[in-house]
């Protein structure tokens, strides 16, 4: 069996595999792995388009300046890296509405995307309220031990879990 | 040498692509980037990206310390501004149910052709957007409950390696329980 052709790895091999790409950023970039503040840098540049330079005195943009660094690139090879995965495994595919999705509010792709839309704006605000996402607080910042990601990573599963309970569990 | 690497800008954006291709590619094979692995998890019928994510703390823990023990590289662990992650980390728990993927995997579902997934981030540019413009209202509050960039260890005053031997338990044991529940 073809490892690079085959559907899905352990989830073991690929949590070691991100441990190891963790070291690789702390090593060779002395960086942490993440991925929300790339979310706010193109948020800045995209407003920076339409409002001109004035949106560089925002205060929260001179903290995290509007401009693509090591991070935004680190998202942008996240899109190539699973891109060539799926067409290699063979899993690549349009998918407008997911199947879990569509046992809950059917099959319309009108309401799905109005889903996404709404889900991201809550991830966007969430992950820049709280200082991190998913990678940023619940692997590199657990990783380092930090008392404030391993608290963010409790809180981001506690309000996940819940919600999906209640809107796909049918609780 | 290393020091030096860290200074070449174009070097260190390459890196981060790479590391990020690395990165989507891991992900999308351990299944992260389907909509219906993630819910399933947080439904807790399926833990696989819990399995991930403990095997990737056990790994990068262990490593992270040893590279920060002998390396130039120094810890960067974030404010530990309770309140704000409180609050902040249910929001995006709500967010992450109802788009069924977090900023990394939403990036690397759009690589898989998941077009919702870009409603996904174009909610997350907006979302990043809000904040931004209403930071100056909520500065105080962001800040009232910092306790600064405190580890466990620290916190608790004990050497880190018994942490990391405690977590590395039981963390194994989590997921050694999940295998033999048959998960």
């Amino acid at each position: 069996m073809n490892p690079f052709t085959s559907d899905l790895w352990s989830p073991y091999i690929v949590g070691a595999g991100i441990g190891i790409l963790v070291w690789l950023g702390f090593l060779l970039s002395n960086k942490a792995i993440g991925c929300s503040t790339a979310y706010a840098r193109t948020s800045g540049m995209a407003e920076k388009f339409v409002r001109g330079e004035k949106v560089k005195d925002k205060p929260y943009y001179k903290k995290f300046v509007p401009e693509i660094d090591w991070e935004w690139m680190l998202v942008l090879g996240i899109v190539v890296g699973a891109l060539i995965s799926s067409l290699l495994s063979g899993s690549f595919r349009i998918e407008m509405v997911p199947q879990v999705w569509e046992k809950t509010f059917g099959s319309s792709q009108i309401l799905r995307f109005a889903g996404a839309l709404i889900g991201g704006i809550l991830l966007g605000f969430g992950a820049r309220m709280a200082g991190g996402c998913t990678s940023g607080h619940g692997i590199s910042g657990t990783s380092q031990l930090s008392l404030g990601s391993w608290l963010a990573f409790l809180f981001f599963f506690i309000g996940g879990i819940l919600t999906a309970m209640i809107i796909y569990g049918g609780i | 040498m290393l020091e030096e690497l860290y200074k070449k800008k174009r070097k260190q954006l390459l890196l981060g692509f790479l590391i990020g291709v690395g990165f989507g590619f891991l992900l999308d094979r351990g299944g992260a980037t389907d909509f219906n692995i993630i819910v399933n998890q947080l439904l807790l019928k399926d833990f696989r990206v819990l399995k991930i994510i403990f095997t990737a703390i056990i790994t990068g823990m262990i490593g992270v310390h040893l590279i920060v023990r002998y390396l130039p590289p120094e810890l960067q662990p974030k404010s530990c501004q309770w309140k704000p992650i409180i609050i902040g980390g249910l929001i995006f728990g709500v967010g992450f149910a109802v788009l069924g993927l977090c900023p990394g995997t939403a990036a690397g579902a759009m690589g898989t052709g998941a077009v919702h997934a870009v409603f996904g981030v174009i909610g997350m540019l907006l979302g990043a957007g809000i904040f931004a413009s209403v930071y100056t209202h909520i500065e105080d509050f962001m800040g009232e409950s910092d306790l600064g960039p405190v580890t466990i260890p620290e916190s608790l005053s004990i050497n880190k390696w018994w942490v990391i031997l405690a977590f590395s338990i039981i963390l194994s044991t989590i997921m050694y329980l999940l295998e033999r529940a048959g998960f």
